[in-house]
């Protein structure tokens, strides 16, 4: 969110950063215990680092296992740091980068997607262009009356942004969206 | 007890577990949310609780009293400003990887987030200042909790935790579950073992080395005493000079031939240099602090550099290193010395002939040389005397932050791990005099000195009280130059001589201080009695206020000035007034 500049707290840190920032996906899997979303969160704000995208929700509920996927930038040095300092909480089993996850195993990304609710009021012209939009983009309807419709769209983040960008001349009002789900190719898991 | 089989109050089980732990002392201050726990404590003797007279004392009296026993520190504080008032030593504990074992009373329950009498939102509060902390909301928890509390903060890379326990929860009967037989984290698994290839891999490295440089720090302490003994094994093994950070002095003895010195900002000129010339540096259990490595695009450019470190967030954090070992001091130091006694060719001696020459010339440099005086006391040398005549003894050394820490640092020897307490990574004024406290409980025989200046003691002068009513007899040596020497030393440097308040106008007469607390007071301006009243000093059963008048001006030198590199160094016959004033650029002037 800021301080893009600054890898850790230290004073000795005014060299500006020659390596390029890259955007990462990590994969934390934690203990659904009270608290456990500050600590990781209260990381990244107290160190510092960026969150470009954040979700949580409990995955396997007899374990009492978390899943929480962020999407973050840095240098890869940075990058690093975050992973280790992660680990370090208590209550976290695992990291997975899974962008370098996906690399190493010849791929671009891992997969990325995303829901958004969108509502768009308006008449006319426009709810008939929207209607087509929709089906263009695979979005469902699923809340309308005769002067909006809510909008159902799941993808990866670029297309949403897309999808939103068109539906402004159109009579966007409200947009909700989750942030990224993630997982890499193949058979192997985290 | 209420119940042989295990039931009893919350209370009772806090008791219970403390002792089941191993603890024989906690440093505490009651109130509203911790009268049930404090009912327990005097209803039995196996535990004694040192009342301080403020939250932060507990704190760093508990962390004292960690360092100089290698065993969990143990505070028991009140809710709300209780809990707030043991943040600083919390962190403190957390920069300094001291085991500390936090217990604060809460609201109950059925209060909690509705603003209630001093309430705060603890764990909240102190989540990014522990290791780990936890709400026991539920009695029949309390005991797991408490036993994961000190597994935490105790085992990996030790730190403080917090266990916020409600009132009601306090009074609740619930069952105690003996310790061994609770649930752990199963996600915290510290790595002791160190990576056997990794570690064969700096073994061929260090003796392949014509330049090579030990760099320790507080891990190999913290590692206990067995460390210590490998590490020096080590060195007597490899003849590779050795130095430290300030959390990390007395592991290798500073007698010992190879010895450096202190590295650092104010570290010596032969260990600075060392550092930036070698081609192979280890570093042990020390973490390549901002105070340690100097402009980091300058730092030691031509070494290959290995790290031992238990937390594997430290390891290419500020430095990146060729050969990263990840594991406890302890267990990586045994079979490094192993590994280095089944080389199948040492080293010739001749490989690091020329290296240690050019040591030997940087030590002649003497580069902690001062002016002496015969009219003033000297700092240095008023910390050169005490060292002198407390040898012989066992004597614990605390400080305070400042000018005197650093002089304190240059000048006492520390022989053995243990012995040298002093706040490095927060930097805590205040922390001195607690913590001689919390050492002198641990060591009731022995001799406890807190090297103080004489604006840090006035942050914790309160537990004066808490010594006399205990009868530790710590004696506080102030350096007392009337200034913030340090914050003097800085204006100096950085902004024009300009002095904003850091003079200390209406100083307390410290004799007088010391007779109102019912301690002795003493009083030294002049360098002929300076020997005797320490003598007299030492001899005295009772707790000491030294107030050591020293030359008001003298800096801390030599020193890497902000954004310099090791290579850099202000030395104390460079450091004239015009020098000292243009030793930091436009650059440098924002670092702290």
């Amino acid at each position: 969110m800021n301080a893009h500049q600054q890898p850790t707290g230290s004073a000795y840190f005014i060299t500006p950063e020659t390596a390029k920032a890259e955007n990462h996906t990590l994969s934390v899997l934690v203990s659904n215990e009270p608290g456990v979303l500050a600590r990781v969160i209260g990381l990244f704000s107290g160190r510092g680092y960026n969150i470009e995208s954040l979700t949580v929700s409990e995955t396997e509920h007899e374990a009492h296992l978390s899943r929480i996927t962020i999407v973050t930038r840095g240098t890869p040095a940075v990058l690093e740091q975050i992973k280790a300092q992660l680990e370090r909480i208590v209550p976290v089993h695992r990291v997975v980068d899974l962008t370098v996850r996906a690399q190493s195993l010849g791929q671009e990304r891992p997969i990325e997607r995303e829901v958004a609710l969108i509502k768009v009021v308006g008449s006319g012209e426009h709810r008939a262009e929207t209607l087509r939009l929709a089906d263009a983009f695979q979005a469902k309807v699923v809340d309308a009356t005769v002067e909006h419709f809510i909008l159902e769209i799941t993808g990866k983040s670029s297309k949403i942004d897309q999808f939103v960008a068109i539906l402004k001349p159109l009579g966007l009002i409200e947009i909700c969206r989750t942030g990224i789900a993630a997982m890499n190719r193949g058979p192997q898991g985290m | 007890m209420t119940d042989s089989n295990n039931q009893m109050t919350g209370a009772e089980i806090v008791l219970r577990a403390l002792k089941d732990n191993g603890v024989e002392h906690v440093f505490g201050y009651p109130g509203g949310a911790v009268l049930p726990i404090y009912d327990e404590i005097f209803q039995q003797d196996d535990i004694e609780h040192i009342l301080v007279r403020h939250e932060q004392g507990a704190g760093h009296a508990a962390e004292g009293y960690a360092r100089s026993t290698g065993k969990v520190g143990v505070m028991l504080v009140t809710s709300g400003p209780g809990a707030t008032n043991a943040v600083t030593p919390l962190q403190d504990a957390l920069m300094d990887s001291v085991p500390l074992v936090c217990l604060s009373g809460q609201v109950p329950t059925t209060l909690i987030g509705s603003d209630a009498f001093q309430e705060c939102d603890t764990v909240g509060i102190t989540r990014p200042c522990t290791k780990h902390n936890w709400l026991v909301k539920d009695v029949n928890e309390l005991a797991g909790i408490i036993h994961e509390a000190f597994r935490i903060a105790q085992t990996g890379r030790p730190g403080p935790v917090v266990v916020d326990i409600p009132k009601d929860v306090q009074f609740a009967t619930g069952t105690y579950t003996p310790l061994g037989e609770t649930p752990v984290n199963k996600s915290y698994k510290p790595k002791m073992q160190g990576d056997l290839n990794a570690i064969q891999a700096a073994v061929e490295l260090m003796a392949s080395a014509k330049r090579p440089v030990l760099y320790t720090g507080g891990g190999v302490v913290n590692s206990g005493p067995e460390a210590s003994r490998l590490l020096r094994e080590l060195v007597e093994l490899t003849n590779f000079p050795i130095t430290s950070t300030l959390m990390g002095l007395g592991a290798y003895p500073a007698s010992g031939k190879n010895w450096l010195g202190m590295l650092g900002m104010h570290g010596s000129y032969e260990a600075n240099m060392a550092m930036h010339d070698c081609d192979v540096m280890v570093c042990i259990g020390a973490r390549f602090d901002d105070r340690i490595t100097g402009r980091l695009n300058a730092f030691s450019p031509n070494s290959r550099k290995i790290h031992v470190d238990i937390d594997p967030s430290s390891i290419n954090k500020n430095v990146r290193v060729d050969i990263p070992i990840l594991g406890d001091v302890g267990h990586v130091l045994e079979d490094m010395v192993r590994l280095w006694r089944a080389l199948p060719k040492k080293p010739e001696k001749s490989q690091t002939q020329e290296w240690h020459e050019s040591i030997d010339r940087w030590r002649a440099r003497n580069s902690f040389a001062f002016k002496p005086s015969n009219d003033v006391i000297m700092p240095q040398h008023a910390i050169q005397r005490l060292y002198e005549l407390s040898k012989g003894r066992e004597t614990y050394v605390t400080t305070e932050v400042g000018q005197h820490q650093m002089w304190a640092a240059q000048f006492f020897g520390f022989e053995a791990p243990n012995r040298w307490m002093t706040s490095g990574g927060l930097g805590t004024m205040g922390y001195g005099l607690p913590a001689a406290i919390g050492v002198q409980v641990a060591h009731p025989d022995a001799l406890v000195i807190d090297i103080a200046g004489d604006a840090s003691i006035q942050m914790c002068i309160q537990e004066m009280s808490c010594a006399i009513q205990y009868n530790l007899p710590v004696k506080i040596f102030i350096l007392n130059n009337q200034y913030m020497g340090m914050v003097r030393q800085w204006q100096q440097l950085l902004h024009g001589n300009r002095l904003s308040n850091s003079y200390t106008e209406a100083m307390p007469d410290f004799v007088k201080l010391a007779e109102a607390y019912g301690a002795i007071g003493m009083y030294c301006d002049d360098p002929k009695e300076l020997d005797e009243k320490i003598e007299e000093m030492i001899a005295v059963k009772k707790p000491v206020i030294f107030d050591c008048r020293v030359a008001n001006l003298a800096n801390c030198f030599p020193m890497i000035p902000s954004g310099k590199a090791h290579n850099e160094m202000l030395l104390p016959d460079e450091a004239t007034d015009e020098a000292v004033a243009s030793a930091i650029d436009a650059k440098g002037r924002q670092l702290v």
